[in-house]
């Protein structure tokens, strides 16, 4: 179904007004800025309860299809959505795991059954999601993971240990890689997947004090933990193949998100404006040569990529190495945003050197946090170095 | 307004078009034997290809067409110069080019019809501005004399030794100005050959003194340095498309070493301490193109406009910082082969380090690019 260009632009207009109309205010606690901050039940209450709201009104999951929870028309008007919450500014669509990675992934692989179980309750935000891939011993090395699912009659036995799971605490259902066979020529081949339930005897999580100071991710131990053999997606073996389409998502490669603002943006534009009275040697900051050429070239590497972004589509422009933008995209941006947020910090001078609860650190510390959590991206989703491995094995094709 | 501002990319068909043909071109008339067999000739390029590639039009792309030429811009120059420099080819096409885009733009009007249509023949010409080693400074003392002679001295004056015409940059009345000059009214002497770090190309000092400049020789007018001030950013456009082709092939000389080249019983490319900043040196090439495509997307006939400086600046700050780290890269990775003759990364170190100076180096214009961002 195509859209016109007025209906687009109708559309924007609607959403604007609901924005504008339904922004919630400030809540009086911190809101995460990525679904990998939220800490507290406080927090997951209110992104809940957004989320649900933003879904209401018909603009979550518009591509998706009807039967399922979703609009069921083009992923245009979706892009219009996500434009017009940055623009406005709003709370985040939190339930990321969900809208961006376990849903697409059942849309295009799943079967009916899977669909009609799981895909509304991903919109609503009444299902929350988590992604067990990481384990203590195996986490660049995914494929090595050891987690055991075993088949029981009906049902798995489920025993090991997964790491690192975001909301792990608050997830309701789990997209889980396990080892069924131990026995495979190739390690790969021994993994399985499966969109497990959370709430089973034997599933147990302790959260994880981050970098940050606060909560968010935990660890999840399964001790003889029993879950429906039908939670298998595929069948037994197609754990890698499956894992690597998540992965797809999760990077931006694929297209099937839900949509909804899954995180703030901060902008240079942020960062400079913060700096207004601060001063270096008794003078502006913003005038120091030296501190000048450092934001040019943090501008500069914004809008290579924001360039990049509309290269990739022009086919005479990519000849070279076709792959090369995609694929670098992760890792570059990642990498700019962890040295905008240093700089942000070293630009405040001595009260660079407060935290977060400090009476007088700047914006709340905004800007600590926000280094600190940057590295959820240049780790998270697979480290920058296996990025630049990847980019350097599939996009120049040097060997392993 | 963001300070990332304007990020518009446009590509047309005839930008798609001679970025076909001037690959292929460059290719097949310039393989790296064919480079090096100039690397120590006079002239530093084959007469025989620079006819082609006049008989190709490539002297006209940006000249309008009452002058012979074809009116499609100095956007549709990028990807032929792109492709110049993928392939290393040095001919006078860019300072051509530019003494073009000068002269077209310092509101002349008609009278340069005959010197623009010789351009447009290829004729080669260039631009003699700098007296120092410093782009910074604008000032000027070659200047044309009580008598009509002009006194005075340009240095690194490319293509010197072939330039039918010479565009020369000088002080009159308080204002720059534009003499031009014809390669057969200097006196003999008048070029002094420089050695140059990068042997694919050529430049000399050239000595003006007791040149007679007739009056209509001479284009003065408020239009003369906003020009010039064009010409500046232009040259520095294509200085970085050159550069941006230059270090594509950069890359692909280290990454066909990396695959073939192995140590410890392994090929080299499997080290992460020389895979990594491989794809560095991809990222930063895919940062050149962008920012080079973006700028021809944004380059007009008339006075170049802020976002156009904007794009200009970033895309030589970016394209020959880019080459430098290529090519610094490339002899380093090449082990004892790259400290030689032989291996084709001196080529890119050694070019990377010309046109890092020219038009500016990357310090020059993220300094104009913090004023320009950030005092707003
Ligand atoms: C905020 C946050 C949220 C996360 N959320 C989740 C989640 O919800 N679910 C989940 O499953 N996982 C999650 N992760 C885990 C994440 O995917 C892993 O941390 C990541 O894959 C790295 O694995 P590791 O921690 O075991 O580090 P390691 O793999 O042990 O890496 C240690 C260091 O070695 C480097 N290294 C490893 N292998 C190579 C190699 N081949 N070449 C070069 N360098 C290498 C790494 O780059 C890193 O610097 C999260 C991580 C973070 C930080």
């Amino acid at each position: 179904m195509s859209a016109s260009e007025q209906e687009l632009q109708e559309f924007r207009a609607e959403v604007s007004a609901w924005m504008q109309e339904n922004n919630p205010a400030d809540p009086g606690f911190l809101l995460p800025q990525t679904f990998m901050e939220v800490s507290d039940d406080q927090q997951l209450e209110f992104l809940r309860e957004w989320q649900h709201k933003v879904w209401a009104a018909g603009y979550l999951g518009m591509a998706w299809p009807r039967e399922y929870g979703g609009g069921g028309v083009d992923a245009k008007f979706q892009s219009i959505v996500d434009r017009e919450m940055r623009r406005h500014a709003v709370p985040i669509c939190f339930n990321v795991i969900g809208l961006g990675w376990a849903g697409p992934l059942i849309n295009d692989i799943g079967s009916e059954e899977e669909k009609a179980k799981y895909l509304k309750g991903i919109l609503t935000a009444e299902d929350i999601w988590c992604q067990g891939f990481s384990e203590p011993d195996n986490g660049s090395d995914l494929g090595n993971a050891q987690t055991r699912a075993v088949r029981d009659g009906d049902e798995y036995v489920l025993n090991g240990q997964k790491i690192w799971t975001t909301m792990g605490n608050f997830a309701k259902y789990m997209i889980l890689l396990a080892r069924t066979n131990t026995e495979t020529a190739r390690k790969y081949d021994g993994l399985s997947y499966f969109l497990s339930p959370m709430h089973v005897p034997g599933i147990d999580t302790r959260p994880i004090r981050k970098i940050t100071g606060e909560f968010g991710f935990t660890e999840t131990f399964f001790t003889d933990a029993r879950i429906p053999a039908d939670c298998l997606m595929g069948e037994e073996g197609q754990g890698w193949r499956i894992a690597m389409q998540t992965l797809q998502y999760e990077r931006g490669a694929e297209a099937g998100n839900a949509g909804g603002l899954a995180m703030v943006r901060v902008t240079i534009d942020d960062m400079i404006e913060q700096l207004a009275d601060v001063t270096r040697d008794g003078e502006p900051v913003l005038r120091d040569p030296i501190m000048r050429d450092q934001l040019v070239q943090a501008i500069m590497e914004e809008k290579a990529l924001a360039i990049g972004d509309k290269r990739a589509h022009i086919g005479p422009l990519t000849t070279d190495y076709p792959g090369s933008l995609p694929l670098s995209r992760k890792l570059r941006a990642s990498e700019m945003t962890r040295h905008m947020r240093k700089l942000a910090i070293n630009l405040q001078g001595a009260a660079g050197g407060l935290y977060v609860g400090d009476d007088e650190v700047r914006q709340g510390g905004f800007w600590q946090r926000a280094y600190f959590n940057s590295f959820s991206a240049t780790i998270g989703g697979g480290t920058s170095q296996v990025q630049a491995n990847i980019v350097g094995e599939h996009v120049l094709g040097l060997p392993k | 307004m963001s300070v990332v501002g304007n990020t518009a990319l446009q590509f047309s068909e005839e930008q798609a078009m001679l970025l076909d043909v001037a690959r292929e071109f460059c290719r097949d008339k310039s393989p790296i034997s064919s480079v090096r067999a100039q690397l120590e000739s006079a002239a530093g390029f084959d007469q025989a290809v620079w006819d082609e590639m006049v008989a190709l039009g490539w002297t006209g792309i940006a000249l309008p067409e009452s002058c012979g030429g074809s009116g499609m811009g100095v956007a549709t120059v990028v990807p032929v110069v792109e492709s110049m420099g993928r392939a290393m080819l040095g001919t006078p096409l860019i300072s051509t080019t530019l003494a073009g885009q000068l002269l077209l733009r310092s509101g002349a009007g008609d009278s340069l019809e005959p010197v623009l249509a010789d351009i447009a023949a290829g004729s080669p010409a260039s631009v003699a501005l700098l007296e120092n080693g410093d782009w910074g400074d604008e000032r000027l003392s070659c200047h044309v004399d009580s008598n009509g002679q002009l006194q005075g001295t340009k240095k690194y004056v490319v293509n010197a030794a072939v330039a039918a015409l010479f565009v020369v940059v000088v002080e009159h009345e308080g204002a720059p100005a534009l003499a031009l000059v014809r390669a057969q009214e200097l006196p003999a002497g008048a070029i002094s050959p420089c050695t140059l770090i990068d042997q694919t190309r050529r430049a000399g000092n050239v000595d003006f003194s007791g040149v007679a400049v007739p009056r209509e020789a001479l284009i003065t007018g408020s239009a003369v340095a906003s020009a010039l001030r064009d010409f500046r950013l232009l040259g520095a456009l294509l200085l970085a498309a050159e550069s941006t082709g230059s270090a594509a092939s950069c890359l692909d000389t280290v990454v066909d070493y990396l695959k073939t080249r192995k140590q410890f019983g392994k090929l080299i490319g499997s080290y992460q301490a020389l895979k990594h900043p491989t794809v560095e040196i991809l990222n930063a090439v895919d940062s050149s193109r962008s920012f080079i495509y973006h700028a021809a997307s944004l380059v007009t006939e008339g006075p170049l406009d802020k976002d156009t400086e904007i794009a200009c600046r970033m895309a030589k700050a970016q394209a020959t910082d880019t080459l430098l780290y290529a090519g610094d890269r490339a002899v380093q990775f090449h082990g004892g082969m790259g400290f030689t003759w032989e291996c084709d990364a001196q080529l890119y170190i050694r070019r990377a380090q010309w046109a890092q100076q020219q038009f500016g180096d990357a310090q020059h214009h993220r300094k104009r690019l913090a004023s320009l961002l950030l005092d707003s």
